[in-house]
């Protein structure tokens, strides 16, 4: 399950909770802040580990269950860390039809990671997302901001490679 | 105000800016720089020009010369060659036909010859990031207009039902109707909304993405007239996150009216206010469904609730809401300024206008085309997508993402509405047209679908969040090779029970993928369920790979690979799969230099 809590410890700095606290000011009181908090927060400290969804549920008066209810409810939020690179394979249907189930089976395979998961040295996670709209270029893939596009199984090798020569 | 003798326009939508059309706009920037005509020939960014299997698409005006696939290695030959002397680079035009002729205007191609464009009309024609271009091109003529003359909201209404526009989100409610409930509603304190849904969540579907990245201010003018024809002061607009680009271009667009005093208090000094706020989503399917969108700007988990009552009786925080598309929106300011009676002439009897479909999947040209309602299938793939590429024959074609249907090759000539795609048991949707080709199993596809909708299901009701999990299981059953016949009994009685009595749409029509193939392509799942055989070659357990023993030249490349030691022979000679170890991993038919590994 990619949702379920981490064994990876929580390591917000004060400065980040400082931003946060910020931001849990600017929307508290106004109808629906939950969501717009909820993604400012990731922005800031790239998940949304138990020790932040705490400090928005305190922050904005709403109950924690609550708040777990719609950071666990979209796949936006990850309540886990994610790699220095981030890996999406995108499984919309046109890439689907055109071969993106090899090419993530390619992924899995080389990092022997499952999507949803991150590498042991944390340098790699993996995410099959639901298009990203490059429907011209399908099948794709996304690297962090970097599309790679018309992709077969066998550049997904030599692609990773780059990245963990870089490391 | 210097002259401008000429102007180059590359799109900067989400296709082309993945094949990096940013980094052109840098570079035609410099080389014009170093041509020394920075100040005659302007570099323009557009939204998408439709042709995305073709991009980076640069255009260049007057002469509207197409150019595709523009590298930047081409930039400085186009401004050397084009810009300079006056002769338009051969090589780069968009090529078409088998006989390879080159294009030059997109305006002549197949691809737009077939296309008429109302609410892409300023894609790839202005600068969305600049409202001065879209004022330019009539924009906010209809806000003035009802705002100074003092339109009654009943004269708007009424135009927009005799329009015959209906919801372009996919279920086709009539729009006029829909703001006539919502001006009708009654509201205790006053307070009403005017919301936008821009989460487009069909996987392959990009019409309202290019729509707000094109041409975002439609939407934000025909959003403030919906305002003042139901009497709101705020509205809405409820983006997928996942689109940066049409989020920064919404951000900038709406700063630039409030700038202008097209929007905020007293609009035009008429007294109207209305205020807009964009709301990101967060990647969940469900919230396409209107209720569960209203349910997620609330700030909670994007569950549906059920209807009646209506969202423009009571919708966000309670209040009267009035709920349209991102492509709804888009057509209101055209049929305003040209008249209902124009608009209605478009179209078939009971579907209006036009229609934009994300053209995906297995078809030459790949992008977004806008085409009059009752276009045939036909006419979409064969002429404007250009058909199937490879040679391959045309198999299926899929609509409404997961929650349409398939409709096959011999239905080829259906005319597209509403309610001919209804009849034939898919759906107009919002606009997702995915083509399939012999090599797509549809059995697998449904499978894919369905496997979409048990993640996105949101597990409220137990029809769906139960139903489409069994439904689920019992396709892998079959793609594993151990359904039996009773199976697909059971799987049809169970798609009409989650049809009766799932909560929302996504519940409901959840099954249409699973029914439709079903009913078209019944021979693949008995294949599939009797001879323990995939037609197509794409289900894993059911494909076996063979060794040409002609082929083989006994190099061990294939052995040696093989992750469970399936496949024998001698150095030199022949080798042999053993189809009781074979996991059908694919690997050998990878690895083979010979050709001698095929699937059957």
């Amino acid at each position: 399950m990619p949702n379920c809590k981490t064994a990876v410890p929580y390591r917000g700095t004060p400065e980040q909770e400082e931003r946060l606290r910020h931001v849990i000011e600017a929307h508290k009181g106004q109808p629906g802040a939950t969501m717009p908090v909820l993604q400012a927060a990731q922005e800031i400290f790239g998940y949304l580990p138990e020790e932040v969804q705490i400090m928005v549920a305190e922050g904005l008066d709403i109950p924690l269950s609550e708040i777990y209810g719609v950071a666990s409810f979209y796949s936006f939020f990850s309540l886990n860390p994610k790699g220095k690179y981030q890996i999406s394979v995108c499984l919309g249907t046109a890439c689907y039809v055109k071969g993106a189930a090899d090419v993530l089976a390619a992924v899995e395979k080389k990092l022997n990671i499952a999507p949803g998961g991150i590498t042991n040295d944390g340098l790699f996670s993996l995410d099959a997302c639901r298009c990203i709209g490059a429907c011209g270029l399908a099948p794709v893939m996304m690297i962090n901001d970097d599309v790679y596009g018309r992709l077969t199984a066998a550049q997904v090798g030599p692609i990773l490679d780059e990245y963990i020569k870089k490391g | 105000m210097s002259h401008i003798r000429s102007h180059i326009m590359v799109c900067t939508g989400t296709g082309c800016t993945s094949s990096e059309s940013p980094k052109l706009i840098t570079e035609f920037e410099q080389a014009l720089k170093t041509a020394g005509m920075d100040q005659e020939v302007r570099v323009v960014k557009t939204g998408c020009f439709g042709l995305c299997a073709m991009g980076p698409i640069v255009m260049v005006f007057p002469e509207g010369a197409c150019y595709t696939r523009v590298t930047v290695d081409d930039v400085h030959e186009i401004v050397s060659e084009h810009i300079v002397k006056g002769r338009i680079v051969k090589r780069l035009l968009h090529m078409e036909g088998e006989e390879g002729q080159s294009v030059t205007s997109l305006a002549d191609t197949q691809f737009y010859k077939h296309q008429l464009r109302i609410a892409l009309r300023n894609c790839g024609v202005i600068n969305p990031e600049s409202i001065d271009e879209y004022i330019g091109v009539d924009g906010y003529t209809a806000l003035e207009r009802i705002l100074t003359e003092k339109t009654p909201p009943q004269e708007i209404i009424d135009a927009l039902k005799q329009s015959g526009l209906r919801g372009r989100g996919g279920a086709g409610f009539p729009t006029g109707t829909k703001w006539q409930f919502t001006y009708d509603a009654k509201s205790d304190d006053g307070v009403k909304y005017v919301c936008c849904n821009a989460d487009e969540g069909d996987p392959g579907a990009f019409m309202d993405r290019s729509v707000l990245e094109g041409d975002p201010f439609s939407v934000i003018e025909a959003m403030t007239i919906a305002g003042y024809a139901v009497g709101s002061h705020q509205g809405y607009i409820y983006i997928r996150a996942e689109y940066p680009i049409a989020v920064k271009r919404l951000e900038l667009a709406i700063a630039q009216a409030e700038e202008y005093g097209l929007l905020g208090d007293d609009i035009l000094g008429s007294g109207f206010s209305f205020r807009l706020e964009l709301r990101l989503g967060a990647g969940a399917f469900v919230c396409g469904e209107e209720t569960a969108l209203i349910t997620s700007i609330e700030g909670h988990r994007g569950e549906p609730r059920p209807r009646p009552p209506f969202p423009a009786v009571k919708g966000l925080f309670g209040k009267p809401t009035l709920l349209n598309n991102v492509e709804t929106y888009a057509n209101i300011t055209w049929i305003l300024n040209n008249g209902w009676e124009k608009f209605a002439a478009i179209g078939t009897e009971k579907s209006k206008g036009t229609k934009v479909f994300a053209l995906g999947g297995k078809i030459t040209n790949t992008g977004l085309v806008e085409v009059p309602m009752g276009t045939t299938l036909r006419t979409i793939i064969e002429d404007i997508g250009g058909g199937i590429p490879n040679g391959k024959k045309f198999k299926a074609a899929q609509t409404g993402g997961p929650s349409g249907g398939c409709i096959p090759a011999e239905l080829i000539d259906t005319p597209i509405d509403y309610d001919s795609l209804t009849a034939i048991g898919s759906m107009m949707g919002s606009g997702g047209l995915i083509v399939m080709d012999e090599d797509n199993c549809m059995v697998d596809i449904a499978k894919f679908f369905l496997e979409f909708c048990v993640d996105e299901s949101c597990g409220k009701c137990v029809p769906c969040r139960i139903g489409t999990k069994r439904l689920y299981d019992l396709l892998c059953k079959i793609t594993d090779g151990k359904g039996t016949l009773e199976d697909l009994d059971t799987i049809e009685e169970l798609c009409h029970h989650l049809k009766d009595s799932a909560l929302c749409a996504l519940g409901q029509s959840a099954p249409n993928p699973v029914l439709s193939t079903l009913q078209y392509f019944r021979d693949e799942y008995i294949a599939h369920v009797v001879d323990k055989r995939c037609p197509a070659g794409v289900c894993r357990n059911l494909t076996r790979y063979i060794i040409d023993p002609g082929k083989c030249k006994g190099c061990t490349l294939c052995a040696r690979n093989c992750p469970v030691d399936a496949i024998s022979g001698a150095v030199k000679a022949p080798h042999v799969i053993d189809q009781n170890k074979c996991i059908h991993c694919g690997l050998c038919l990878n690895n083979c230099r010979f050709d001698a590994i095929s699937k059957s």
